[in-house]
């Protein structure tokens, strides 16, 4: 969990390894869209001690179920603007396909499993939270 | 007994506030959000949450003791 703005290059080098041959990247970014309502920005809350050794079983099992080399994930709190990234994820493998596959399996995870609330703030003027399917907690809040 | 109840998301927004110490006689998770829920108007149901007791994830009918800290998760939306 970051409160502070998350730096790609710091991040990328807890990956390396002399027998990797492939690294796969995810940046996820906050959009200025959702189901259809225009998004001004948005807030993360988080359970943050729950939050950290869910995020570390999920790359522990990510290690061992793709076989990695390294696997490392960061995750925004606090408030974020459209364009800042909200999460990054990234893993190291022999090969692509382990790579590509943990990538995505990864973020997945994350977006079921670990405590972080997501609260949008509409261009309207309302707000609030969500579900994992992006669908609103409490439609007619 | 005394625990104490932390609030994320919908359920911060109804209960008004981040945390509460509570005290209660509820044997587990399941019986103490009967009562909260009712105290705070949640519109959430159990079936849509999970509990954390004391930074764990456990199940509705963990045995509860004095001084523990409790969480009932909403549906999660990281990412």
């Amino acid at each position: 969990m970051s409160e502070s703005v998350i730096d790609p290059v710091v991040e990328k080098d807890r990956l390396g390894d002399a027998g990797a041959g492939a690294c796969v990247i995810f940046e996820g970014w906050v959009r200025n869209h959702n189901e259809g309502r225009s998004v001004h920005s948005l807030d993360y809350q988080a359970y943050a001690p729950l939050a950290l050794s869910e995020g570390e079983t999920i790359l522990d099992e990510a290690i061992d179920r793709f076989k990695l080399r390294a696997a490392s994930a960061v995750h925004r709190a606090g408030s974020l603007a459209i364009g800042d990234m909200a999460v990054w994820v990234g893993v190291s493998a022999d090969h692509r396909d382990a790579a590509y596959n943990a990538s995505r399996w990864i973020i997945d995870e994350i977006k079921r499993r670990v405590p972080i609330w997501k609260n949008e703030h509409y261009a309207d003027g309302e707000s609030g939270w969500l579900h994992p399917d992006n669908s609103p907690v409490e439609p007619n809040a | 007994m005394r625990v104490r109840l932390l609030y994320f998301a919908s359920l911060a927004d109804r209960a008004g506030c981040p945390e509460e110490s509570v005290d209660t006689q509820a044997a587990d998770p399941a019986a103490l959000y009967d009562a909260v829920r009712l105290r705070h108007n949640f519109s959430l149901g159990r079936e849509h949450l999970r509990v954390a007791v004391n930074g764990q994830i456990v199940e509705w009918d963990h045995a509860l003791n004095d001084g523990d800290e409790i969480v009932f998760l909403p549906p999660v939306s990281g990412g």
